[in-house]
């Protein structure tokens, strides 16, 4: 299994979902959904809960199997038979909305963890690249810390991380400020901001519009488990197309 | 009184480290090393079979539930039975009374041990094994660097807990005529035969002692580790309070 991108196919979607469906039981996660995220685009995802945009990022690295449809991450079927799940993992970033770090691991073995035991790296190479990271993230005095240590925006920006040293090609957010203090948002979204400056492509489930509106490349919108409305940030915010996605956007700005 | 303190007195060593070094060892130093033993040996077993419990593959989690139920489901003076009959059939030879009560409480205690394990590993947020598999580690790899350290970890206080059933589970090794504790005491009462209260109460002080004191241990250890808990809980997802996070934050 090859993850290098191919040069000769700039216009190559990183993740692609051709006709995705998921029932747990008799339900309808997730209603047909087609899209793709291009190369160095950043998509917010949002809908009301239990729309299905959380169990959609997670079939991107399998947590979630889908039983209808294909997924294509980076030129790769994720759900081929022959692929290397841990791999093919290590490749996806991953946050989580409960940040889901070690406690029983300092900030850097947090980190470390994975680049050596999956990556094969020496633990020096491992922890000057953690103290890089930790550095960008605005962490670097905290690299011996532990995550009970830390509050949940600290955690929340080590857990990114974590994430980013394994060099993916992709990163995927899950509600990654849901579980947080409000005074703490702020924080996370401005390390996520600048991951968009340099370029990196996202997929990003979120109640924050306002990161929606001033990062995001696209909005998609999903309901009952279907894409339901996909567009920019301008067109959506200020012409939703479906009656469904207007109730949702004047249910949020009446809080 | 007197008498407790004169039996005290004169016996001791006997009840301490049974006749050694004019005999074998036995006693309370019989008993420790039957209980200690006994744990360090069914933890390793334990967390295999805990691991087997919870493992995807059925034909690794029916034997391992199949041994739960069936050692959980019979009297340990049973199980002491089966050993001391059986083992030497098996093996063809002759085999000591400690190393029979070894055996037995091993087996014993790696089936109860293998439960709390358990309890420690389904005890963890979801979100722990989640977090390891999304960057790419195997599952060996989630389970010996991320659950296990935590799950054990999290299981001191019950596998203390543990440690106090089995030292009391050893005085069965009464019956099979191990020189622990029990026997040492039942000794002295067959010599002096006329102060059975007096020295089966001195036995009784000397278990509760024990018992006690280390239970007290566990209650420590678990305050220790739900503070220690208190300030990672955000980790998972719930609102801690911050003073333990803000605590030690330099």
């Amino acid at each position: 299994m090859t993850m290098t991108p191919n040069p000769a196919s700039q216009s190559q979607p990183m993740i692609n979902f051709k006709s995705v469906n998921k029932w747990y039981g008799q339900y309808h996660a997730l209603n047909d959904v087609s899209a793709t995220v291009a190369k160095g685009e950043v998509v917010v995802v949002c809908g009301p809960s239990g729309s299905g945009k959380s169990t959609l990022i997670r079939t991107v690295n399998r947590l979630e199997d889908i039983q209808k449809g294909t997924i294509e991450f980076d030129g790769q079927d994720v759900n081929a038979r022959t692929l290397d799940l841990n791999k093919f993992r290590s490749h996806v970033g991953f946050v989580f909305q409960s940040f889901n770090l070690f406690p029983h691991l300092s900030v850097a073995e947090n980190i470390c963890l994975a680049p050596v035991a999956v990556l094969k790296k020496s633990k020096s190479e491992a922890r000057a690249r953690a103290l890089e990271l930790l550095e960008r993230v605005g962490l670097a005095a905290k690299v011996d810390a532990y995550p009970g240590q830390l509050s949940g925006g600290q955690q929340q920006r080590v857990a990114i991380a974590r994430a980013l040293a394994m060099n993916p090609p992709a990163m995927l957010f899950d509600e990654p400020t849901s579980a947080l203090d409000p005074e703490m948002v702020g924080e996370v979204l401005q390390v996520m901001k600048s991951l968009a400056r340099e370029g990196m492509t996202m997929m990003c489930v979120t109640h924050e519009m306002n990161f929606a509106r001033e990062v995001a490349d696209r909005v998609w919108f999903m309901d009952q488990g279907a894409l339901v409305e996909s567009g920019t940030p301008e067109d959506f915010f200020s012409n939703p197309q479906s009656e469904r996605a207007r109730k949702f956007l004047s249910d949020l700005r009446s809080h | 009184m007197a008498d407790i303190f004169s039996i005290l007195r004169d016996n001791w060593t006997l009840l301490l480290i049974g006749q050694y070094p004019h005999g074998p060892l036995g006693g309370l130093a019989i008993t420790f090393l039957l209980s200690v033993f006994g744990l360090v040996l069914a933890l390793p077993l334990s967390v295999a079979v805990a691991l087997a419990r919870v493992s995807p593959f059925a034909w690794l989690r029916w034997p391992a539930t199949v041994l739960i139920y069936v050692v959980r489901g019979v009297p340990l003076i049973m199980f002491i039975f089966w050993v001391y009959f059986f083992v030497p059939l098996l093996i063809g030879r002759t085999v000591s009374g400690f190393t029979t009560m070894l055996v037995t409480l091993v087996i014993y205690e790696a089936a109860y041990l293998a439960e709390v394990v358990r309890a420690g590993i389904e005890g963890l947020p979801k979100g722990q094994t989640e977090a390891a598999r999304a960057v790419g580690l195997s599952y060996m790899q989630t389970t010996f660097k991320v659950i296990l350290p935590q799950a054990l970890y999290n299981m001191v206080p019950a596998m203390i807990s543990q440690f106090v059933s089995t030292i009391k589970e050893t005085s069965l090794g009464y019956v099979i005529s191990v020189n622990e504790l029990t026997f040492a005491a039942n000794q002295i009462n067959s010599t002096l035969l006329t102060k059975p209260f007096e020295v089966f109460l001195i036995l009784a002080v000397i278990y509760f002692l024990l018992c006690f004191s280390l239970t007290q241990f566990a209650r420590s250890m678990e305050r220790r580790i739900t503070r220690k808990r208190a300030g990672t809980v955000h980790a998972s997802g719930i609102r801690a309070p911050t003073v333990a996070a803000l605590k030690v934050t330099p």
